[in-house]
Parts: structure tokens; sequence; C-alpha cells
């Protein structure tokens, strides 16, 4: 997720971590209030490589100071803004916790909409809401109302050091965040320089209804999206495996944040489901 | 000032070529900052280290692995790589079409605007006809290597491709149960509604500033002026009643401000 660069040494891939919640706060509407779980709605990709080193051994990235060579620990570095060319203004983490608003742990659904309102070019990432221990009722109201009437919430809230625009989605009874641009980071047709509109031969606009119309479906089928590069890249992993010299082994990381987690498990037991 | 071609490519749609250019159509504006080495005052570098050693590792010795089971890497080389890439090819394919508001926002990823690279007639005719059917086209296309799915559609009158996520990355709803717990009520539902019909609008975009964002950019002038402004400590706050007397007074206070207004 785009976010304020942390200080923190960057991870190979920090969206793969989480048993965790992602984020937990309070989703209020009216005087209600909703304390909630955020976990993601997409899974990594399967596809992601490891860069080793010549024995196989799986390697960490480093920052290091160009002079000396030496690598950096993470009380060695400090956060910066470059205002001017090789001027930098530094802002320490607590400097930018303090920036936040005060109602940092609250979703405020101040705004209701009609759910197929907002265009997509809006959308970003989407996060499944889970309901906090005693909050299942008020969830459930929550959840139902706005699916019975096709609304979906609108709030700004802050997370992990970013102010994020969501609108907050029913579906099957599970509330879904769906993070959204801000209306100044989107371009308009005038802002990318397209071309005015000139009026279509109603003949050619005619040609591709008839062609909408033969290839119309109903339903959206995801199945048949390409995931081809992936497949193929595991099918030949499965063929190498097999292979000899192809193949490393190294004591595994203990690190559990590494450990491929099943997102779907932990949402399932975080929706309270019965086994 | 107009942005920069990214792609340029041709819709294919039956026998129909239409020649387009891609653009991007959002633009980032997060707080980016550097990291900075204190002592020395610097930009720092990164470099990929063994952690058992602490040594560092060239860029010509590293080979790429994937994992197959905890601690077990299948080595891919850079010509294993290559020949995964898909050919390469200009054509946007658009295979079949689905009402607007069809596709779950779920699968949305980067929204790129198309542009008419030559003949703008065939080009604002599928736009017209896709308002016209109120239709969605699903493209199949290549680009940078890379296989890529996505949803065509009118904003305005003009296309926009945004790109979907793989099917295999997205969790949808219908894989989960629903949540556990007591259903509320008739009447705590018949109060619900009222309260978020009191609530309702039209999604007004402009209406939502990242203030954040603009805080911290403040800050970060203030400072390098010299003069860092002092910022008070954050407060959380919290609050619990039961649902039908919060829900009575919500409805109670939206209606006082209503009559204020």
């Amino acid at each position: 997720m785009a976010r304020t660069a942390r200080k923190q040494q960057p991870a190979a891939d920090e969206e793969a971590a989480g048993a965790r919640p992602f984020w937990s706060g309070t989703l209020t509407f009216g005087l209600v209030s909703v304390p909630v779980s955020l976990f993601p709605a997409a899974r990594g990709g399967r596809a992601s490589l490891r860069m080793l080193g010549p024995d196989g051994q799986p390697l960490a990235r480093r920052y290091y100071a160009e002079k000396t060579g030496n690598d950096l620990d993470s009380d060695e570095v400090v956060r910066g803004y470059e205002v001017d060319k090789n001027k930098y203004v530094v802002v320490t983490d607590e400097e930018l916790e303090r920036l936040e608003p005060e109602k940092t742990r609250d979703i405020n659904l101040t705004q209701f909409v009609p759910a197929d309102s907002i265009p997509p070019l809006y959308f970003e990432r989407g996060y499944f809401l889970t309901p906090a221990s005693g909050s299942q009722k008020a969830y459930k109201l929550l959840a139902e109302t706005m699916e019975k009437n096709e609304l979906a919430g609108i709030a700004t809230f802050v997370m992990r050091g970013k102010e994020y625009l969501v609108a907050i989605f029913s579906e099957k009874g599970i509330l879904r965040a769906e993070t959204m641009r801000f209306p100044d980071e989107i371009r308009s047709p005038e802002d990318v320089g397209l071309p005015k509109k000139k009026a279509a031969p109603a003949a050619t606009v005619k040609k591709f209804e008839k062609l909408i119309k033969s290839k119309s479906k109903k339903q959206f089928t995801p199945a048949k999206l390409g995931d081809k590069q992936t497949d193929d890249l595991l099918k030949l992993v499965k063929r190498k495996e097999k292979q000899r010299g192809n193949v490393v082994r190294v004591e595994p990381e203990v690190d559990t944040d590494n450990k491929v987690i099943d997102l779907v498990q932990v949402l399932k037991k975080s929706l309270g489901a019965k086994k | 000032m107009a942005a920069r071609t990214i792609w340029k490519g041709q819709l294919k749609l039956g026998t129909t070529k239409i020649a387009v250019k891609l653009y991007s159509a959002v633009q980032d504006k997060t707080v980016r900052f550097h990291i900075l080495d204190e002592k020395a005052k610097a930009r720092v570098k990164q470099h990929m280290i063994n952690p058992d050693s602490g040594e560092e590792v060239p860029s010509e010795e590293i080979q790429k692995g994937y994992e197959v089971e905890p601690g077990k890497f299948v080595i891919l080389t850079e010509e294993d790589l290559e020949k995964l890439a898909p050919p390469p090819s200009r054509d946007i394919e658009v295979v079949e079409f689905v009402p607007q508001d069809e596709i779950s926002q779920q699968w949305y990823d980067r929204p790129y605007y198309l542009g008419p690279d030559d003949d703008d007639k065939e080009y604002f005719a599928l736009v017209d006809a896709l308002n016209n059917q109120e239709s969605e086209g699903i493209a199949h296309w290549v680009m940078r290597g890379k296989y890529y799915a996505g949803g065509l559609r009118p904003v305005d009158d003009y296309l926009l491709l945004s790109t979907f996520r793989d099917a295999n990355e997205v969790i949808l709803a219908d894989q989960l149960p629903k949540p556990a717990g007591a259903a509320p009520t008739q009447k705590e539902l018949a109060m619900a509604t009222q309260l978020v019909e009191m609530l309702k609008g039209e999604f007004h975009p402009k209406d939502y500033k990242d203030e954040y964002r603009q805080r911290v950019i403040e800050f970060i002038e203030k400072k390098a002026k010299g003069h860092a402004p002092r910022l008070k400590p954050v407060k959380t706050k919290r609050q619990s009643a039961a649902l039908d007397n919060v829900l009575a007074k919500s409805i109670a206070a939206l209606k006082k401000e209503k009559r204020a207004a």
C-alpha cells in the first residue's frame, strides 16, 4: 500500500504479513460505534521470487552509508523531505504522529451514497472489516441496513501515517472498506489533454452497439482473467523441482512474519464462524 | 500541461481496430520521504547482504528462487524468466461486455485514459455505443512483459481502461461466512434505516481533502524556515451504550441539526 516512508528496513513483502489485523479502530454512524478490525481483501501474488546468494542463502536488503560502506541500523537513519535540491527537512515519527488528526481511530461515516454511484477510477484497495468482540450486533445492524438500502458509507480516517478516503460497502452481511484516491489525485480528460469530442457517424455507433449486444454477458466471470503468467511460472517451478541441480535447501526462517498465512482462514476466524 | 503517453496500442473489437494511446488517469500525491544517514547527513544506499555473515552480495552473484516449501528454493534463471514473459503485442482485445456496475470495486487496480491515436471517429463511436448500452468491456492485453485483464468503460466522453487484480489474489465475500452474533431487531433496523436515510446524499468527491497530507506539508515548510510549531499529543476517545438508545439519540441529534440549518 502506498504510504509515507517508514524508517524500518524495507521488508521483502510487507503485504504478506498478517494473522494480526492490519488495523483496528472504530466505525461510527450517528452516535453508534462499532469497533472493527481491518484485513486486506486481496492476497499477495503467488509468484513472488526471493533473492538468493550464490549458495542459495536468502538475502536481506540493508541501508548503507555510501562514504564508509557500513551498514546502517534503523536508529542511525532518519526520514527527510527534500524541500530543495539536496536540502532536506528531517521529520520524526513523533512529529508525524502528532500531526495526525485527533479522531485517528475513528472511521466516521458522515455520508451515505448510492453504492453504484462512485466511478471505478477512485478505488485503490479493499479491506474486509470484521467485528471486534462485543460489537457483532451493531456490526450486523449497519451491514444489513446498508445492504438493504444499497448504500455505501463515505469517510476519511488516518491509518498507519496516511489519511485515507474510504467507501464502505456491505455485501453478504460483510462490510468492506475500499480505500479511494483523493480527487486531487485523479486527472480529468482535460488534464491529460485528450482531444475535444467529435460527433461520431451514426452508422459506426450502430456497428459497435450491435457488436456489444452480440458479445454481452449478464455476469462478470473473473475465472477467465489472466493469471496465466503466474500459472506458467508455477508450472516451470514444478518441472524444475524434479530436475537435479535446480533446488537449494537452507535452514527455514524462524521469523513468523514471513510465514505464509491463509488470509481466508484468518477472516473466517475473525468473522466468528464456528468450525 | 498535457500528460505523457505511457503506451500505444490498438483496441481490437471483432474485426475493428482502433489505435489508442494510454495515459495514467491518476497521480499519487503521497508525501514521499528519503531515508538519510543521520551522522553523515547524506542519502543512504541499499544493497543485498547475506544476513548470516553480514557480507554484501554483489548483484551479479544474486540468484532468484521460488520457495516451494520452507527452506526449499527452486532456482529460476534470467533465461527462464524471459521465456515466461508473454509475446509482445499491441492488441487490447475486448473479449466480452457486461453491464456497468456488474464488476465489484475489488477488481479495479490502476486506471488509464485511452485517447485516440489517429482516427478519432471510431474512438468516439465506441464511447457513444458503450454509453448507449450502459456496458463495460472486458479486455485482455500484454503490456511491458505482463498479461493484463481490465475493464473498458466510458467516463464522460472518453474511454477509461482499468487494470484488474489477478483472480486468485482477490478474496470475495462469497468465500466467507456470515458474521456470527445476534441479529438486529426490526425496531433497530427501522431506526438505523431512518438514520442512514438522513445522512444520505450524492457522492461529491470534491468535499474530501487529504487534510493530513496538507498538515504534513505545511509543517515541513515551517520547519524548513527554522520554526517548527509545537505539536499537541494525540487524544483518542471511545463510547458505548445500548444500541436502540444510541440510535434514538443519533436521530434526535440529526433532526435538531437539520432544524437549525
